[in-house]
């Protein structure tokens, strides 16, 4: 009984730190999927971009770990509103298949620039001494992150790119500048995952693959969460974090054939996930 | 999702065989006679094209957009390995077991998935194949798991043609099947039903309000094209004797996508085209350096979808309808 106790607070630490994770990278997708109606595939390339720009700022330039950490996510969401002003823009109106070939390009030019700059193998983080107790920091630091979601959904903001999304022409002519915040709001999400992926970075090992290995991840966390919302990631990066984590651990002879049975169920349950609003 | 007229050219129209639909054939035979140490790449080439075809008769023509197509094609390969080494290598009835076996996966899973719309269903079907994936490595007694089935006995086709060890036998049956199959495919999209299919794809609203039934089309389309995908993964079973778990990944279902999309999507011989360019290209490039190719790849994607969204065809017929309006 005690063991069994030991191991099930080792799963909820764990557990929790990987949906922490899984989160912040994820949420930036809940809103561009959601909100803005865009299947972008391509979300854990910015978690990449990152956790290597991160890695890159502490090797080569030499700075302690929370500046470079900063720089890899100011440069990322930078980054990132240059691409949508010049790709994603052209196919917010287009269908999903041509969305998701385009992101699906978008992954393979990362791989292919990751594979380049860094080479195929795995790259390890180097944290600093008061960041190797991780989990006890990302443990600590959700129930900040919680209080920002639920009050960025409640905001002006929100409201706006929802409008924007609904009604594109309406928004517009009532003196909202659709195009900026589309950019704005697709770069935060974007800067939100380079944050997430560099958090990460010793959870979800940096490799070249790692936009196709872990998208299904984000993506189920989106799905089953709710689309759309922010709060429905945050209980879907739970779940999936500390389910995930549970299954590896008790029943590692099924590996993740949990995970996926119970996507499937609540899809086929609730299309819409679990906070999101129906169709 | 609206299409342009140039790439509605490709469905409806004549069912009447043209002289052009030939060429793939007339090609496939020179290539066996004229170019033998390409018959393992050929034999490839030929299964991937039939694969592209089963997903171009629900992504083209019934606008389902999949993510998880590998799901079938895998589950056929695996079908047919375990019904080899369990039972019996006879690679006509594997055919039939695969296609069944992934027809029937097919329809339990369309049944459900076709259910719903937008992202679910993208989402249903990476689950799927991730299911199966999971299964498939971890049943290590039946699958082999991560190693794989080597050496799988398959007997003469028919008892009387060995597969030899140049391929040949190999590239004569997979050209077999796969004109077997287009002649099937090619039939269901000029018949009133791949009309009806074109029909849900273009606007399903109104196809409800002429009362067709369009669950139940969009149903039939993807257990057709599960079949298919099944018929491919054996085919590269019997050819190689050997199954991987890499005929489940997300990566396959990717790459046939992609190939259909670069050779042309809606219509036929999209499916033709994409994979001989796709797969011969990797041939020469991907030896040199792994990493451009995957750029070049990346970069040709973006360019399709910004520029060409109907693929090699696409920029060919526009091509033409130049040409075509300068000599009047």
């Amino acid at each position: 009984m005690e063991a069994f106790f030991s191991s099930l607070v080792s799963i909820l630490f764990h557990g929790l730190a990987f949906g922490a994770i899984l989160y912040v990278i994820s949420v930036g997708l809940s809103v561009t999927m959601g909100l803005m109606g865009f299947v972008n595939l391509a979300h854990g390339v910015f978690a990449m971009a990152g956790g290597y720009l991160m890695i890159t700022a502490m090797q080569q330039l030499g700075l302690p770990w929370l500046p470079a950490l900063l720089l890899a996510c100011a440069a990322v969401a930078a980054a990132s509103m240059l691409l949508e002003r010049l790709l994603y823009a052209r196919l917010y109106g287009a269908g999903e298949l041509e969305q998701v070939l385009f992101t699906i390009g978008l992954i393979f030019v990362a791989v292919a620039v990751a594979r380049l700059g860094y080479g195929t193998g795995p790259l390890a983080a180097p944290l600093p001494d008061y960041m190797k107790g991780q989990t006890e920091l990302l443990g600590r630091s959700f129930p900040t992150y919680r209080v920002v979601v639920i009050a960025a959904e409640r905001t002006r903001w929100g409201a706006m790119v929802r409008a924007a999304v609904d009604n594109r022409a309406m928004a517009q002519s009532i003196g909202i500048d659709t195009g900026r915040l589309f950019t704005i709001t697709f770069a935060l999400g974007s800067g939100l995952a380079a944050l997430g992926g560099a958090l990460g970075a010793d959870l979800l090992a940096m490799t070249p693959t790692y936009p196709f290995e872990h998208l299904v991840y984000f993506l189920i966390v989106v799905a089953i969460g709710g689309l759309g919302t922010l709060r429905g990631p945050f209980v879907g990066a739970l779940l999936i974090g500390v389910g995930d984590t549970a299954c590896k651990y008790w029943m590692p002879e099924f590996g993740a054939f949990f995970i996926y049975a119970a996507t499937m169920a609540l899809l086929l349950w609730r299309p819409q996930g679990l906070l999101g609003r129906a169709p | 999702m609206p299409s342009d007229s140039s790439a509605a050219i490709g469905y409806g129209g004549s069912a009447r065989l043209r002289p052009l639909e030939l060429l793939p054939w007339v090609l496939a035979a020179a290539v066996y006679f004229f170019a033998p140490s390409y018959l393992p790449l050929g034999a490839y080439i030929l299964i991937m094209i039939l694969f592209a075809l089963s997903l171009e008769l629900i992504l083209g023509y019934g606008g389902i957009v999949t993510l998880g197509h590998a799901a079938y094609f895998g589950f056929g390969a695996y079908v047919a390995g375990i019904l080899a080494v369990r039972l019996s290598g006879d690679p006509l009835l594997g055919l039939a077991v695969a296609a069944l076996a992934a027809g029937l996966l097919g329809l339990a899973t369309g049944a459900v998935i076709l259910r719903t719309h937008a992202l679910a269903l993208l989402m249903l079907t990476l689950a799927i194949t991730s299911i199966v994936f999971e299964i498939a490595s971890q049943w290590t007694g039946v699958t082999g798991g991560s190693d794989g089935m080597h050496s799988v006995p398959i007997l003469p086709i028919l008892g009387s043609f060995k597969f030899d060890m140049f391929g040949r036998t190999a590239y004569l049956y997979c050209l077999a099947v796969l004109i077997a199959c287009w002649w099937l495919v090619r039939t269901i999209v000029h018949s009133p039903f791949g009309m009806a299919l074109a029909g849900t794809r273009e606007n399903d609203v109104r196809m409800h309000a002429i009362g067709a039934p369009v669950y139940r089309r969009r149903l039939i389309a993807y257990t057709i094209s599960a079949a298919l995908a099944g018929v491919a993964g054996a085919l590269l079973t019997h050819t190689t004797q050997f199954v991987g778990l890499s005929v489940l990944t997300f990566e396959l279902s990717g790459e046939v996508l992609v190939m259909l999309v670069l050779g042309g999507i809606r219509r036929i011989y999209g499916a033709f085209v994409g994979p001989v360019v796709f797969l011969v290209a990797r041939d020469y490039l991907a030896k040199q350096s792994p990493e451009y190719w995957t750029l070049g790849i990346g970069l040709l994607l973006i360019f399709i979808v910004m520029f060409a969204r109907g693929g090699i065809l696409g920029l060919l017929d526009s091509l033409k309808g130049k040409l075509v309006r300068k000599t009047p």
